[in-house]
């Protein structure tokens, strides 16, 4: 099995330690995961703002980076989603086909491909889940509350087989932080009071460590948290799970 | 101005902000309740989808059917192009009466043709009856939600707006006074009217009749009082057969309000004896939405308004700052197909959460809608220059390793030693309104995973 790790071009340049998690993480669980020096991003940011042509050149890139490999595993699903979905606009080679269906979000791929549904270790803290919608409802890795009121997920499921962990349970339990990506300047008002409420309500109920699994929504948490001095630390989820394995 | 100016002012007031998105989100949790209290809830959803799918795919078949029975039926058939002709329309048929006193129960397309205006400058009296429609009428206000139109309204500004126009008491917020004052004036305008205008919720192909929900009866009252009867519809309002109604009547309530169905759910079939009954049919820009691809299944929805109680920028913002006839997400996708220039930043009020496509009864895409109408926006350059050419130059940029290299560490290294004011001014950083920027890293992941490479 030929797996690449793709770290988004913000992960790359400002959490290089959730890169280094997920790569260590799935050598743990016997996935040694190469890095294509020649990845650059999956052009998201400008696509959502209208301008997917002229993301093409960047889709075209991912597809001749990625092309090789049976795996692309990234820890973000928001990327993830955007190749599977919007890569529609690229002519359907079988390469292109490919990338598509081989993209996976990290801990999808731990859940469903590894079939790893529990992790051996301990995270003795009360841990508040941020569920990224993208990943969420884009990509099915847990379930919505506008179907069901069960709350469940992958992540949900790894962490809560760490010994000791207590999650906390949110009023909202999947209410959007209000990244959004460019959404998170250009609607800059309505975007910060979404993550001032998302964090509120972790605090409210309890979480010293706020995790998930796609650092551009914990970004913008973790932004709102440290401008308020907030007791909480902010952990992508790879961090947490790559910790507590020896 | 665009849709994040009007959202800053609203979210200005921070209570009302919070008690806003408080009021609709306790709606949303009670339609979760229902939703989940009904096995099926989601076949349904399905049902009512290809319902909706199957008629706007035959919409030109099942119009004329309608109209074919409707006539057969003993009611007067109208078709409208547009706003100005359902005016028109409506207010001819009013002066062939000599009607001057009107009352009208909720119909967000008279509200779309602004026919209130129309007929006022007429000399027409036009009273809207259902009670939140009223209040915002007192106040010259555009309704703010589709199927809560003063949600945007607290109670001490019901009693202010009815102490200066109905006489209440000056500080008089209980709810039960005021609705007692409502009901009082409105049931004078009841009575004294001649014309009685209605909006319509289905239309059903195969029998001619149409079918009014509502939760006050107003509609009724109205109606029933009134020695004639129009009632105004999109095109998109069909459904085929009769059978199919009670597939949306138990998603539209729910989905709405949380209710399992409203309190009246009115059939219209034929005018009453010496009565008179009208039809008008309007298009107004919805066979143009019908020939978008990306956008014609925008036309299947029904109007119960879940996308806005679950969006958590529509609960932030509020109805008025889309300044559009439908607020919230499927007025995002509605109206630009309307106003592309007017309605331009729409699209783009939204995070494409994707919460209003999971709430949607007939499962109407439409934060892909949301995505799809940027793209067509930034084609025809109604999006802003700077963004086009910061976009088209972050194309050239992330297609090149060393570039994106090179210029990672540049930021990086701009955090780390710029001084703080300069890097959090929020004069031009907007994120540092209320984020902090993250902590710049020695390296990127790039040049450690390189580093280790060499080991």
């Amino acid at each position: 099995m030929k797996v690449a790790l793709f770290v988004p071009c913000y992960v790359d340049q400002f959490y290089p330690q959730v890169g280094i998690a997920s790569l260590q993480l799935l050598e743990k669980l016997g996935v040694r995961a190469e890095f294509p020096a020649a990845q650059t991003c999956c052009g998201q940011p400008l696509a959502n703002s209208g301008c997917e042509r002229d993301a093409l050149p960047i889709y075209r890139h991912y597809v001749d980076t990625f092309a090789a490999y049976d795996y692309v595993v990234a820890p973000s699903g928001s990327c993830v989603y955007h190749v599977r979905k919007h890569f529609d606009k690229l002519e359907q080679t079988s390469d292109v086909q490919h990338v598509r269906t081989s993209a996976y979000d990290l801990i999808d791929f731990i859940y469903n491909v590894l079939g790893v549904k529990e992790i051996p270790g301990s995270f003795p803290h009360r841990v508040g889940l941020h569920l990224s919608c993208h990943g969420q409802r884009g990509l099915h890795q847990a379930n919505e509350s506008e179907m069901t009121p069960v709350r469940d997920g992958q992540l949900r499921q790894l962490l809560g087989s760490l010994e000791g962990i207590e999650l906390t349970h949110l009023d909202r339990n999947d209410e959007c932080c209000g990244f959004g990506g460019t959404f998170c300047v250009s609607e800059a008002a309505i975007s910060a009071r979404m993550g001032q409420d998302r964090v509120a309500d972790h605090l409210r109920n309890g979480t010293s460590v706020l995790t998930g699994g796609d650092m551009s929504c914990l970004m913008h948490l973790e932004g709102i948290v440290r401008r308020g001095k907030l007791p909480m630390r902010v952990m992508h989820a790879a961090e947490i799970l790559n910790g507590t394995i020896s | 101005m665009n849709h994040a100016t009007r959202a800053a002012k609203f979210i200005g007031d921070a209570d009302r902000t919070t008690w806003h998105d408080e009021t609709l989100w306790f709606v949303r949790t009670k339609r979760d309740k229902a939703v989940y209290a009904v096995p099926e809830f989601q076949d349904l959803r399905e049902l009512a989808s290809q319902i909706k799918n199957h008629t706007l795919s035959k919409l030109d078949f099942y119009l004329e059917q309608f109209e074919e029975q409707a006539k057969r039926n003993g009611v007067h058939v109208h078709w409208a192009a547009d706003a100005d002709e359902h005016n028109a329309i409506i207010l001819d048929i009013i002066r062939q009466h000599n009607a001057t006193r009107i009352v009208k129960s909720k119909s967000m397309l008279t509200e779309e043709c602004h026919l209130n205006p129309h007929l006022i400058a007429n000399g027409i009296e036009v009273v809207d009856t259902d009670l939140g429609e009223r209040i915002i009428q007192l106040r010259d206000e555009a309704p703010s939600h589709l199927v809560l139109p003063a949600i945007h309204l607290k109670k001490e500004d019901v009693g202010e707006t009815f102490f200066q126009h109905l006489g209440t008491a000056k500080g008089e917020v209980d709810p039960q006074v005021l609705t007692e004052a409502a009901r009082q004036h409105l049931r004078a305008r009841f009575l004294a009217a001649e014309v009685a205008i209605s909006g319509v919720n289905f239309a059903v192909a195969e029998t001619g009749g149409i079918v009014i929900c509502t939760n006050e009866g107003n509609a009724d009252l109205g109606v029933n009082l009134a020695h004639v009867h129009i009632a105004a519809m999109g095109i998109e309002k069909l459904i085929p057969r009769l059978s199919d109604l009670s597939v949306f009547t138990r998603l539209l309530a729910r989905s709405a309000t949380g209710q399992p169905v409203t309190t009246y759910t009115s059939h219209y079939t034929k005018p009453a004896a010496d009565k008179e009954m009208h039809i008008v049919i309007v298009d107004n820009g919805r066979t143009k939405q019908l020939g978008r691809p990306d956008f014609r299944a925008s036309l299947k929805c029904i109007r119960c308004g879940a996308c806005m109680n679950t969006c958590p920028v529509y609960r932030r913002s509020g109805g008025h700052s889309y300044d559009a006839t439908v607020p919230g997400p499927i007025g995002s996708i509605l109206s630009p197909n309307i106003d592309m220039k007017k309605h331009s930043s729409l699209p783009f009020a939204s995070t494409l959460c994707g919460s209003c496509s999971d709430v949607c009864p007939v499962k109407i895409d439409i934060h892909t809608q949301l995505y799809k109408w940027r793209q067509v926006l930034a084609e025809a350059n109604e999006i802003p220059a700077s963004k086009k050419w910061s976009m088209k130059l972050m194309g050239r940029f992330l297609t090149s390793p060393r570039a994106l290299g090179i210029g990672g560490k540049l930021a990086r290294h701009g955090i780390k030693f710029l001084p703080y004011s300069l890097t959090h001014a929020r004069h031009f950083n907007v994120w540092a309104v209320a984020r902090e920027l993250p902590e710049p890293p020695k390296q990127s992941f790039h040049e450690w995973y390189k580093q280790q490479q060499v080991k």
